[in-house]
């Protein structure tokens, strides 16, 4: 399914470069900094999350009677790709880049004494040979390492994809212009010209700064837990990267659930009018009129129970959790639509007094022609901003409802679930912070990168913001 | 104007009952009484006879809609349908599962959570909206560019960080109010204080963003500029003309909140312990108690909707159109 | 010279002429440029000077920077346009340098100004009173009960009656004439040494544009106040102004008296822009044209502005901009033929100022085809129910169009002109069966369209079509023009096979002047006139025999709507179309039409040739709408002025419609609505006063 997904984004994207209007406002969001860079952020978390969504089940080793055995443990190329500090875990808390754990414990030395003091970790800070004297040069030495690292990476990427533009342009200049000069300029002076580009340039600071972290991050990780380790001695970090994909699914998978309900409703009753508009406004008015979180609150229970009663249908825990999930934006995606869909009826009711729409009728037109040629490629500036301002409330509101008891299964990894296990940890002396910081600094940075985006589209595609 | 009240008044009741229905389809159709039983009394292993007593003992061993067994009207109302949704609408929400009655206990947990909202909602608004008028007199400059920006920050963070960091500041660093709890009378403005402070922060960048959008499209209509060209100050512009045009859209969006604001907050209340009706909702979510929900959920969308009558009363007082004709 | 002749014709403006010099000059404007953010000039060096009591006219087409000179005045201007350089003196103030609250000042109190949209200029949510009271608070220091007074009076001033109580409603109870009128009331509250009026009148219609017209003229004289008046009529610049200054993309381009310039208008511009209005003398043959658009924001300055457009520039045109220059008679002209010797020479040729000898013979396409009439309408009614009521109970019908009757014969052209929500528009698209017609019959070519099934409809589709007012809003912005023009032909089945549709829509672009490869654009590709001319390929696509033009060109400027309107002409006699020509100008209807009814509310009121209703008009209203027109000759009938405005469809006057505005009503006028009087075999008017 989300390879359909990609498929249709790609395709939608290589039917809009060939139209000019539908390339504009694409080209006005190319054009600021803030909305590019958003927009690079984005697309590095919707890059884990695809890595995450990349499910196998892993054959076992043995095989019986020639038939493949699966382990009952569903992998994701993420995993496999994280697989290091996946599999470290400690015992129990342990603070970022600690070496320590964060309990003491009773512990036998050498001489056979027993002492009760905080134990070295089993992988955290394991290749140092005195944590407390090694520690500080140890970090400082990776960091600086990873900086560098992720610098050259950094700059190898730039300069490949520079150069690979490059001749992108050559390649076109040459096909499209016989006769003509054939451009001079080197692949420098290409890089040279972008760099005078406003966006292009917070685009590349961007790329580098990204980078850097990604190095000092991947060199850290390598032996310390970056983020701490949580109750059970997993690592946050870990726990924090997964749970973007589920944010990530709540975004989507609502929005796919509501479109065609507010597309089709929407349209329907604006152009119709008479009865239809009556039955559909009374719908969205009646589901409206129910305060969202308590309507998700009830239908979510309703769900529970009809889960619980029916255990036989899921194989692993897993696929129920999944399934959980999946209803969840079910039930998100049936009480969002009413806001889209009022505005596509008011949109749509001032669109068919417009006279293309009367001339089209002159022509004895039909009304499903009218609906698809007309109206719908004309509302769909509407669509698209209030989808990608729903995105970032959605991820919010899935924290919430989790919190509530009423999002996704405590067992899928999310922000809500991260957030409530790690909120009784505040209270505890001294307090584990880790957690609840990584949680809200992650959701943080993805919410943000999706509201700047989605205000650099709307201010791109609105009609009543771009007269000048 | 009269006729027009009494035309949206009479619209609000296929809604309410639409509601219900939509409610009570939802608890009793999806799920049957059996499941519910069930899951009260533990998963495994219940014996039918357990399962036919608590119905009993609450009230849903009845029909659904259509009762055969029972006589004359009482095919009717001897049903579920009838006992448990449509006597909602007498403001009768039955028992909850530990056998209080809900309709009371409503009625005094009511008063903690407008404590909380109703301060937070007035402070609020003039908040959001000073903070809106400023960003607009201030348009197109780096204040206003700042103040956005800012707006988009607080927006993006979750309405939970606010809660726990807030709470964690104010009174486990500073000691500055209890870190939750409630009390009557005068000792309660200690503990509101967080809780509106915190409710208040939750929402000034959205808000604040969304006033600075409506202030912007009404400074770029005719009149202003017949307004300007007559000499008058920009701070005249905006309150004398501006502010007063604008009212019908922020109308529309803040009075249908008025009554729900009866409601609590479920997060707010459940963090600071509160005894409000958003921690009852959310206790009885987590005790998956229906009763208590059922009648939430009711209640709420009953409020709404008389908020959606009270916002065409408001049209009334700010816009003549209305008004006159 | 053909404008000499009219010369001696324009009567005598009230106010003080120029010639007379009283008083000093209260605005002076020098060299004023005001640019956009990122350079572009809206303004381009613009110079002139108005005495007291004097009206000074802008004249130029949208676009050419007329309302940025009037807000850059105001220092008004919106956010991102700023003046760059220049003088602006207002008296002995020098207004450019004026600190921003000294400013405030100024506004309201020594310079006010109206606008075009009285609807939308007033504050919606205020009443008349206040926002009255609000300049007399500020600029005249009054207080207390002295308001109200001065409010009432000024209302009275500007001729609206039962003005206290006017004065306590809000805009939305008011009429469109009347919001005008406290707009006025409004600006002069502050009795301002200066107005500027902004296209005062163009939201207006004609009845009502000359009552507001007099009573600028009226004020002026009692107040002495000098008077900007920015418009694209010449007609309004021919009853108003004292001096006249034309622009063309942010410059003016000439400068003149009214009487040197409607008589010898010196740049080509201008003598293009008379030679394009319609008239009945011209209706033989086809109008001047100005071929091309009018120049956007910002366009290269290297050159005359005008020059691409100039059938009279040569190659100095296209490289030098040219100097102001002064004529000896006092006209200032911005044109190389006045510089330079070349300019002389080409001058003294007078080549092209008459337009080209017309291609084919107008009339007599039109007079042959007058025997099969392929549209019959009778007793055609659109009523609309009023709701009301909790229950929104039917209390009462809009009657749009309430019994009106006409024959459409081959190749003729039939006008229907009435002034907005006479329901002329919803004639045409109840013919076309898009609005459901409450009774009547409406047959053609034999065949009776009302009542018929959406299939059996769809058949006679292709017959009648109809082109649109606004082209911003009748194509399609997310369709190709081939898609555009293709829709019709698939809906209708028209064309076999895709390689016929194709050449097909090759010709029809043709057909309507443009070039072929446009046919891959999008319609925001294209200019106003351009769009329209796309429209208009639209509708031949299915070959229709009737087009009902419902005001294709009041969206266009002057010079374009010459253009359009060449073009219908020629169609028809190449196509031999029937046009239904739905209309408010009375210009277009006289250089168009073959036959014109007159529409008031729901009703014609007077029907018949061309030169029977609009020479010889016997219906009062007819008259008064003739002589409402401002001409630029001056000509005409004297002036009737219709008192009041149209009252509303939903409760259309007893007896005769009309007798509430009619000077001439009588006794039985008020009582039974007056039927048919026959004056020739063709001329037909329901009136008493024709019976007798």
């Amino acid at each position: 399914m989300i390879y359909l997904l990609l498929a249709t984004v790609l395709a939608a994207a290589l039917w809009i470069r060939k139209r000019p209007h539908l390339v504009l406002p694409w080209q006005r969001v190319a054009k600021g900094s803030v909305g590019m860079v958003s927009l690079l952020l984005l697309s590095l978390f919707v890059l884990v999350g695809l890595l995450d969504t990349l499910h196998y089940r892993a054959a076992l080793p043995e095989k019986s009677n020639g038939q493949t055995v699966y382990s009952a443990e569903v992998l994701s190329v993420f995993d496999v790709l994280a697989k290091g500090i996946k599999s470290r875990t400690e015992k129990t808390y342990s603070a970022p880049l600690a070496a320590y754990l964060y309990a003491k414990e009773s512990m036998e030395t050498s001489d056979g004494k027993i002492l009760r003091d905080y134990p070295r970790l089993r992988y955290g800070g394991a290749h140092l040979v005195d944590p407390q004297r090694e520690f500080l040069g140890d970090v400082l030495k990776r960091t600086g390492i990873g900086a560098l690292e992720g610098l050259l990476i950094g700059v190898l990427l730039i300069a490949i994809s520079n150069m690979l533009f490059h001749f992108f342009i050559k390649f076109r200049t040459v096909w499209s212009s016989t006769g003509r000069e054939i451009s001079k300029d080197n692949w420098i002076s290409t890089f040279t010209r972008a760099m005078k580009n406003k966006p292009f340039k917070a685009l590349l600071i961007t790329t580098l700064l990204i980078a850097m972290l990604l190095g000092i991050t991947a060199n850290l990780a390598a032996v310390y837990h970056v983020l701490g380790t949580d109750k059970v001695g997993q690592d946050v970090l870990y726990l924090a990267l997964k749970s973007i994909r589920t944010g990530l699914v709540i975004g989507t998978v609502t929005t796919l659930v509501m479109l065609p309900f507010a597309l089709l409703l929407g349209i329907a009753a604006g152009y119709l009018r008479g009865w239809v508009d009556d039955v559909i406004q009374y719908i969205y008015t009646v589901l409206s009129s129910i305060p969202s979180v308590l309507l998700i609150a009830a239908a979510v229970l309703m769900m529970q129970v009809y889960i619980e009663m029916h255990p036989e249908w899921f194989e692993t825990s897993a696929a129920r959790a999944d399934l959980r999930l999946l209803f969840l934006c079910l039930i998100l995606g049936v009480t969002s639509w009413t806001g889209l869909c009022r505005l596509l009826r008011g949109e749509t009711l001032k669109l068919r007094e417009l006279e293309y729409i009367q001339a089209a009728q002159a022509f004895g037109v039909s009304s499903s022609r009218i609906l698809t040629r007309h109206i719908v490629p004309n509302v769909m500036h509407i669509v698209l901003i209030a989808v990608v301002m729903d995105f970032s409330s959605l991820v919010l509101a899935e924290a919430v409802l989790s919190y509530v008891g009423v999002g996704v299964d405590p067992s899928t990894m999310s922000f809500g679930t991260l957030i409530n296990s790690a909120r009784l940890e505040m209270g505890r002396e001294p307090m584990v912070w880790w957690t609840l910081a990584a949680a809200f600094g992650f959701m943080l940075v993805l919410v943000l990168a999706a509201n700047l985006f989605a205000d650099a589209v709307r201010d791109a595609f609105d009609p009543r913001l771009n007269r000048t | 104007m009269i006729a027009y009240l009494i035309r949206r008044i009479l619209y609000a009741i296929p809604i309410l009952i639409g509601v219900n229905l939509l409610t009570f389809s939802l608890f009793f159709v999806v799920n049957t009484a059996d499941d519910m039983a069930r899951m009260q009394l533990g998963m495994k292993r219940v014996t039918p006879e357990a399962i036919e007593k608590w119905k009993q003992q609450h009230g849903y061993d009845k029909p659904l809609l259509f009762n055969a067994h029972a006589e004359g009207v009482s095919k009717i109302s001897d049903t579920i349908f009838f006992q448990k949704s449509a006597r909602m609408f007498a403001f009768d929400f039955g028992s909850s599962n530990d056998g209080r009655n809900v309709a009371r206990e409503i009625q005094t947990r009511m008063m903690p959570s407008l404590a909380i909202a109703l301060p937070t909602f007035l402070i609020g608004l003039l908040i959001y909206i000073t903070f809106a008028l400023l960003m607009t007199l201030f348009r197109a400059t780096a204040l206003d560019m700042l103040g956005v920006s800012l707006c988009v920050l607080l927006m993006s963070i979750s309405g939970l960080f606010y809660i726990i960091g807030g709470q964690f500041v104010a009174s486990k660093l500073w000691h500055w109010v209890p870190i939750s709890g409630y009390a009557g009378g005068l000792d309660s403005i200690k503990f509101v204080l967080l809780p509106v402070l915190i409710g208040v922060m939750g929402s000034v960048g959205a808000s604040s963003r969304w006033y600075r959008t409506i202030f912007l499209e009404e400074i770029g209509k005719d009149y202003v500029r017949t307004a300007r060209a007559k000499g008058l100050s920009e701070l005249r512009v905006l309150f004398r003309h501006v502010l007063k045009n604008a009212m019908i859209p922020i109308l529309t969006g803040v009075v249908v909140v008025i009554p729900l604001l009866f409601m609590g907050s479920l997060l707010t209340e459940s963090f600071f312990g509160i005894p409000g009706l958003g921690s009852y909702t959310i206790d009885a979510i987590n005790a998956q108690d229906f009763g208590v929900v059922r009648a939430m959920v009711f209640l709420g969308s009953m409020l709404y909707i008389a908020g959606l009558v009270l916002t065409d009363i408001s049209y009334t007082i700010v816009d003549p159109r209305v008004r006159l004709q | 010279m053909k404008f000499d002749s009219s010369l001696n014709q324009l009567r005598p403006l009230p106010g003080a002429l120029p010639e007379s010099g009283r008083g000093e000059f209260i605005l002076s404007v020098d060299g004023l440029v005001t640019r956009l953010n990122n350079g572009a000039r809206v303004v381009d060096d613009i110079s002139f000077s108005l005495k007291q009591g004097e009206t000074f006219a802008l004249l130029g087409e949208s676009g050419c920077g007329k309302s940025m000179t009037a807000l850059s005045l105001m220092r008004l201007l919106p956010d991102g346009i700023r003046v760059a350089s220049g003088d602006i003196k207002l008296g002995e103030e020098d207004i450019l340098a004026l600190p921003e609250y000294a400013m405030r000042k100024v506004r309201g109190g020594q310079m006010a100004m109206i606008f075009q949209e009285p609807g939308l200029s007033l504050n919606p949510v205020m009443t008349v009173g206040d926002q009255i009271a609000e300049v007399l608070i500020l600029h005249q220091r009054l207080r207390g009960k002295e308001i109200h007074s001065r409010c009432v009076e000024l209302l009275e001033q500007v001729g609206i009656s039962d003005a206290p109580r006017r004065a306590s409603e809000y805009p939305f109870q008011l009429s469109g004439g009347m919001k005008q009128r406290v707009m006025i009331a409004m600006a002069m509250a502050g009795q301002p040494k200066l107005l500027i009026a902004d296209e005062p009148t163009t939201a207006l219609d004609v009845t009502i544009q000359a009552q507001v017209l007099k009573l600028l003229r009226d004020t002026q004289q009692e107040t002495g106040m000098a008077l900007l008046l920015i418009t694209h009529d010449l007609g309004v610049v021919a009853q108003m102004a004292h001096q006249v200054g034309v622009m063309y993309a942010g410059q003016i381009i000439e400068q003149a008296s009214r009487e040197q310039l409607f008589a010898r208008p010196a740049h080509p511009y201008t003598q293009k822009l008379f030679a394009a209005l319609p008239d009945a003398g011209r209706s033989g043959q086809p109008l001047a044209a100005i071929p091309g658009n009018v120049p956007s924001l910002g366009a290269p300055l290297a050159a005359c502005r005008f020059a691409p457009r100039c059938d009279k520039a040569w190659a100095l045109c296209h490289e030098q901009v040219p100097e102001w220059t002064q004529l000896e008679n006092g006209q200032g002209v911005r044109c190389h033929l006045y510089t330079s010797q070349m300019g002389n020479e080409k001058l003294n040729l007078k080549t092209s100022l008459s337009p080209a000898p017309s291609t084919a013979s107008g009339e007599g396409a039109g007079e042959e085809g007058r025997g099969a009439s392929f549209l019959q309408v009778e007793n055609l009614q659109v009523h609309f129910p009023i709701r009301k009521g909790i229950l929104q109970r039917t209390v009462g019908h809009v009657k749009a169009v309430d019994g009106v009757s006409m024959n459409i014969p081959e190749g003729r052209t039939l006008a229907l002109v009435g002034e907005s929500g006479c329901g002329k528009t919803t004639v045409g698209k109840a013919l076309l069966q898009l609005i459901t017609p409450t009774a009547g019959s409406v047959r053609f070519a034999g065949q009776e369209l009302i009542g018929i099934t959406a299939g059996q409809l769809r058949k006679h589709r292709a017959g009648m079509q109809m082109i649109f007012q606004d082209p911003y809003a009748s194509l399609n912005p997310k369709m190709r023009v081939a898609e555009i023009l293709q829709e019709g032909m698939d809906a209708l089945s028209i064309a076999k096979n895709s390689d016929e549709r194709q050449r097909r829509i090759d010709e029809l672009l043709e057909q309507v002047g443009l070039e072929k490869a446009s046919k891959w654009r999008y319609p925001h590709e294209f200019s106003g006139g351009q769009r329209q001319r796309i429209a208009i390929a639209r509708v031949l696509a299915v070959n229709p025999n009737l087009l009902i033009c419902d005001e294709p060109t009041s969206a266009l400027d002057v010079s374009v709507q010459a253009q359009i309107l060449n073009l219908l002409k020629s169609l028809q006699q190449q196509l031999r179309l029937s046009y239904l020509f739905i209309s408010h100008n009375l210009a277009v209807v006289e250089y168009l039409a073959h036959e014109v009814y007159v529409m008031y509310l729901g009703r014609i009121v007077e029907r018949g040739t061309v030169e029977e209703v609009l020479h010889a008009p016997k219906h009062p209203y007819t008259q008064a709408l003739l002589s409402a027109v401002p001409r630029i000759d001056g000509q005409g009938m004297k002036t009737i002025r219709l008192p009041g405005e149209t009252p509303s469809p939903s409760h259309p006057p007893q007896g005769c419609h009309f007798h509430t505005r009619c000077a001439q009503a009588m006794a039985k006028c008020r009582e039974v609505y007056p039927s048919e009087t026959i004056i020739s075999t063709t001329h037909r008017v329901h009136c008493y006063l024709a019976a007798e």
